[in-house]
Order: structure tokens, then C-alpha cells, then sequence
């Protein structure tokens, strides 16, 4: 159990900087989702948390001790890798009871412990096995095994399901979740798929260019995205952005008709208007909402719902319609989000006009 | 009858005809060392009048068994010696970022252009001022590491995935711990290659060793097979004899190490 926290931190390649100076306090027993697309920093963070990296400049603080110059082994830290890292030449068994190496205590109570984590991870089957006999899931679940048996402070997650099918990937995302309601152990998570970091964190941290973007729990981040990016990035299918400008009191868009703008900028008046595609439907509920209308071009059934991508002045845009009505292309179409489920932003500097 | 394509058959008749152009000496050295001296020249496979009495004369001979000490003293303390520092090098090499760490491997690499005959003489130098001739250690130092080695195990380590590594750094392993516990066994099939190279070309190795050594309790077997020729007239059946046994522990080597090689490359292909 633990805290970390991250001041100023700072990574540099030679002359180029891939994190600039990142700030984040991850409270004890909290998991915490790093996210954001590849060459983010994300990975160097963890690197950096892990000490598998040396850091350029700031500190970070485990618990409250200042752990710079302090060996990976010495931080009291478990990590689990993208391709699982279990040792080929060694059982199941070995390798959990690889993470108890420098422990001191007995064989029979290093055994002991083994089999306690196998029997939390439904692995006591397979603790004679080498792991060219285990599957995908089961190999990424002895790198847990061997994370966990050491009871570390935190948890390092480096992208640990990106190996593994698309089946497996959401039954370990609810695995490792149950497994952190179960231990409360601080855990740090790095994926660059915002639904992992959605169904997982207790708080999502985005990151673009070596900078944190944003901070907050996946609702906050769903509904209160501070930029452009975060608003694209998280949700899915991604949010739609139409160009606007803006005058008293609302917006002209450019694919035609006009919306209610809360807000005013005294800077700009070019602005984005976000709708997500699930808040734009062929039902009107709000007349001072935004109304698009357009050709269907595509068509995507998913049973619950229908993706409707349409095509209005030269831009498409997606909405929703209810699983069983399914539009046919090059059918017209009009769809409707009501004015408080939309988002505003400054078209030149991306942020957020809700956010002063 | 399934139809056999021409193909195959012109590849099968070159693959024969190699496989026996390499066997005949082979066979040619086992039939000779169970000839006797008159029988030598008659080039019947099968000989006449099979006889064991060269392999009881060899056997017998207390200088025969004492080379076959020394080539196995030899062989296997620089195969071992090899395995241990041209991996250790290799791995430094590979996982290690440090200033003039290409300089390094350019400058180990450079000296497999040298070629052995112009060694030789310095080689020689060397050991007569350190006093290191007619010695084990005169015949073995030359070869105790090689640059071949640390290059092939240089570039089998860059094959293994750096997470391993880091997951034992976190687990709390020293660095060679971290070598011989984790990276050695993941690299088997490439050390199993190493040891046979090393093993084959030092149990072979005449050169150097008849250069070094002058007395006959240090000959090596090639090198005391080779004074058969000279001592007297060539005595072929003894030669071939000495020859015959000499290839059991290459053969004993090969078929041990053979399989780490197989496994090694199953291991190989494994995502984890």
C-alpha cells in the first residue's frame, strides 16, 4: 500500500525531452490508468516509476520517501509487461516464486505463498507446467502471479493485455479488477485503449506529447474533456466536431442551421461544436439543440444500436439510432442532440471554452 | 504408386552423391585401422583379414592415451572458458549501453580479419617470455576466448527480449545473476552451437599445439597421430586407428548437445 507522487519529472533523450516536467498524486489503494496514444510518455513514466529509467529531473515520492536513485528491486514495486516476461525455462511455480527471490523467508513458506496466489489466479492446475504449455491469458496471469506474490507497495501494469485477443482482453480487464477490489493495492496502469482505461480506473490520467492533458475519473473525463484531443480520444465512437462561429449567444454551424452557445470567448469566434455520437439521434428533444441533416453513407449495426454515418455539407458526421432501425444508405436524414449533451472549444487553441 | 517428380530425383541423386563423397574418407579410415601394415595399400572396403590387433597396440600404447588426456584437458577448458567469457562479453555487449560500446565490439570483430598464421609468431613470442611453452596453458591460451564467439553470442542475446531482464531487476537479481539465471538459459541453442564449434576445433586444432609443444607427454592426439608419420616410415593403420577413436568424443559431443539445439529453437519461437 501506497501513495506516489510524481514532481516535476522530466525525461530527456539527449537533446529531446519526451516528458516535460509531469505532476501527479496517485493516492493510496487507487488505480490509476495512464493513457494516450503511442510515443505519449506513458510507457516512460511507469520506466520512470519502476526505475527502469533514469530520471532527467524532479522527483518521485513512494509513500513519502524520495525514490530517484533508488534500484528497481529496492522500491518495493511489482511490474507486469506487455509480453508477459515469464522465464520459458522455468514451471509456473518457479516463476511466481520467482518474485519472492530476495525474500527471506522458509522454503515451505515460500511454497506456501505460491500456492495461495495460484489458487487466487486459478493456476494451482498448472504449477508444473512451463509456459509453452499455458495460453495467452494463462501466461499473463503467472506474471501476475508473480507480481503479486511479493505483496508490493504498487502495481506497474506496462499495456499487459495488448498481446492478448479481443475475447481475453475484456475477460482479464474484469479479472484484474476484481483482483484490485479484492488486494487495494496502488496500481499504475499504461494502455493507449481508452476503454481499458474507461472500464478500469478509479482515475484517468491523459497524456499527449510527454505533457499530462487532463486528470480526472472516466465520467469527468466523458463529460468535461478540457481540449480537443480528450474529447476525440476518450468515447467511442469518436465525438463529432463541427465548425461554428460564433455571435451573441450562439453559433452558426457550417453544415447549416444554428445552436444555443452558453459560453462567450473574447478571444475567438471560430469554435468547434463536439456532439458524441450517442447523443445525436434521429428524435427531436430540444429545439435549441443541434440539428444535422444529411445522406446516409454508411451503416454500422451493433444489435443495441445502429451507427449512422451521414454525409452533410461535405463532412460526415455519426449518430445513433436504435438497434432495430437500420437507415438505408443514400436515405436522408436528420438527427438531433439536445444542447446541454454538446461540447464547445476554441477552434485555434483546442481547450475548452467551459474551462476558464 | 505415387508419382515421384523429376525434382526430386536430381536433388535426391546430389544429395547422395554428397552424402558419399563425405562418408568415403570416413569409411576409408575405419576399414584402414582394421587392416594390417601389408593390407594398407589394398583399397578393398571391407579388408581381407579383419583385425583388432592395431586398436589393442593403440590402446596399449601408454603415449596414446596420454595425448587423448591432453586433447580432452585441452578441448574442454577453452570450451568451457569460451561458453563463460564470449557470453559474458556477447551479453555486456548487447544489453549494455555504454560509451564506446560500438568501439569495443568493431575493435573484437577487427581481429577475426587477422589470420591465424600471422598470430602464430607473436603467439609464440609471448609464450616463450612468460614462459608459458610446452605447457597446457601454452597450448590452451590462444583460444580461450575468441572473437567469433562473442559476436555469435552477442547477436543471440540481442534476441532476447529486454523485458525479461527488467522483470528480474525488479525481482531483485544482481546483473550476473541476471546473466546467468535468466539470459544464459534463454540463449541454450546458441551456446550449445558455441561449445560445439569450440569443442570440435580444439580436439582438431595441429597447428598451434605442435608449435608450442616439444615433448611427447604434451602432445595433443592430432599432433601425436602426426609423429606416427615421421618417427618411421607412415604407419597408415595406426594413424587411421588413432584417428578412428579420436572422432568418438566429437561424435559423443555432437549427439549431446544436438538436442539443447532443437529445444533451444522450439524455446525460441515463444512469445513469453
Amino acid at each position: 500500500m501506497a501513495t506516489i507522487e510524481l514532481d516535476r519529472l522530466i525525461k530527456r533523450y539527449g537533446q529531446s525531452t519526451v516528458v516535460h516536467g509531469i505532476n501527479l498524486s496517485i493516492q493510496d489503494g487507487e488505480f490509476v490508468v495512464l493513457v494516450g496514444p503511442s510515443g505519449c510518455g506513458k510507457s516512460t513514466t511507469l520506466r520512470m516509476i519502476a526505475g527502469l529509467e533514469e530520471i532527467s529531473e524532479g522527483e518521485i515520492r513512494i509513500d513519502g520517501r524520495v525514490v530517484n536513485d533508488l534500484q528497481p528491486k529496492d522500491r518495493n514495486i511489482a511490474m507486469v509487461f506487455q509480453n508477459y516476461a515469464i522465464y520459458p525455462h522455468m514451471t509456473v511455480a518457479d516463476n511466481i516464486a520467482f518474485g519472492l527471490y530476495r525474500s527471506k523467508l522458509s522454503k515451505s513458506e515460500k511454497r506456501q505463498r505460491v500456492e495461495q496466489v495460484a489458487e487466487t489466479l486459478g493456476l494451482s492446475q498448472l504449477l508444473e507446467r512451463r509456459p509453452s504449455a499455458l495460453s495467452g491469458g494463462q501466461r499473463q496471469r503467472v506474471a501476475i502471479g508473480r507480481a503479486m506474490v511479493r505483496n508490493p507497495a504498487a502495481f506497474l501494469f506496462d499495456e499487459p493485455l495488448s498481446n492478448l485477443d479481443a475475447q481475453l482482453r475484456t475477460q482479464m480487464r474484469i479479472e484484474i479488477k476484481r483482483l484490485h477490489h479484492r488486494l487495494g493495492t496502488t496500481s499504475v496502469f499504461v494502455t493507449h485503449d481508452q476503454v481499458e482505461a474507461m472500464t478500469m480506473a478509479d482515475r484517468i490520467v491523459v497524456m499527449r506529447e510527454g505533457r499530462i492533458l487532463q486528470v480526472g475519473t472516466p465520467l469527468e473525463l466523458y463529460e468535461k474533456p478540457v481540449d480537443v484531443f480528450t474529447a476525440r480520444f476518450i468515447g467511442s465512437p469518436t465525438m463529432n466536431l463541427l465548425p461554428a462561429s460564433l455571435r451573441d449567444g450562439g453559433a452558426d454551424l457550417s453544415v447549416g442551421g444554428s445552436v444555443r452557445v452558453p459560453y462567450s470567448s473574447a478571444t475567438t469566434s471560430d469554435i468547434l461544436v463536439g456532439a458524441r455520437p450517442q447523443d445525436l439521434v434521429p428524435t427531436v428533444a430540444d429545439p435549441q439543440g443541434l440539428t444535422v441533416s444529411g445522406t446516409v453513407v454508411v451503416v454500422e449495426t451493433l444489435g443495441s444500436e445502429t451507427l449512422v454515418h451521414i454525409e452533410s455539407a461535405g463532412q460526415t458526421v455519426i449518430g445513433s439510432a436504435p438497434g432495430r432501425q437500420i437507415p438505408r444508405i443514400g436515405e436522408h436524414m436528420t438527427l438531433h442532440a439536445s444542447s446541454e449533451r454538446l461540447y464547445y472549444f476554441d477552434k485555434a487553441t483546442e481547450k475548452s471554452l467551459a474551462v476558464r | 504408386m505415387p508419382r515421384i517428380r523429376p525434382g526430386r530425383i536430381i536433388a535426391w541423386t546430389l544429395l547422395l552423391i554428397g552424402g558419399m563423397i563425405m562418408v568415403t574418407p570416413l569409411l576409408f579410415m575405419l576399414s584402414t585401422s582394421l587392416k594390417d601394415a601389408s593390407q594398407v595399400y589394398d583399397l578393398r572396403v571391407i579388408p581381407q583379414s579383419p583385425t583388432f590387433d592395431n586398436y589393442i597396440e593403440i590402446l596399449g600404447d601408454g603415449r596414446f592415451t596420454r595425448w587423448f588426456v591432453n586433447s580432452m584437458i585441452v578441448a574442454v577448458i577453452v570450451t568451457v572458458s569460451n561458453v563463460f567469457f564470449d557470453s559474458l562479453v556477447g551479453y555486456t555487449l548487447a544489453k549494455f549501453r555504454f560509451r564506446g560500446r560500438y568501439l569495443v565490439f568493431v575493435a573484437i570483430l577487427s581481429t577475426l580479419m587477422i589470420p591465424t598464421e600471422m598470430l602464430v609468431l607473436p603467439w609464440y613470442l609471448m609464450a616463450s617470455q612468460f614462459g608459458w611453452l610446452d605447457s597446457y596453458w601454452g597450448i590452451m591460451f590462444p583460444g580461450m576466448m575468441t572473437a567469433f564467439g562473442t559476436f555469435l553470442m552477442k547477436q543471440f542475446f540481442e534476441g532476447v527480449p529486454d523485458d525479461f531482464l527488467e522483470a528480474a531487476r525488479i525481482d531483485g537479481l544482481n546483473e550476473f545473476t541476471i546473466w546467468w539465471k535468466i539470459a544464459m538459459p534463454l540463449v541454450t541453442p546458441a551456446l550449445s552451437a558455441l561449445a560445439i564449434f569450440t569443442f570440435l576445433g580444439n580436439w582438431t586444432a595441429f597447428f598451434w599445439p605442435l608449435i608450442v609443444t616439444t615433448s611427447a607427454d604434451l602432445y595433443t592426439l592430432p599432433v601425436g597421430l602426426s609423429s606416427f608419420a615421421v618417427e618411421q616410415s607412415i604407419q597408415w593403420e595406426k594413424i587411421m586407428t588413432g584417428a578412428s577413436i579420436a572422432t568418438l568424443p566429437t561424435l559423443i559431443i555432437f549427439l549431446i548437445l544436438q538436442r539443447y539445439i532443437v529445444r533451444g529453437v522450439m524455446l525460441a519461437g515463444l512469445k513469453g
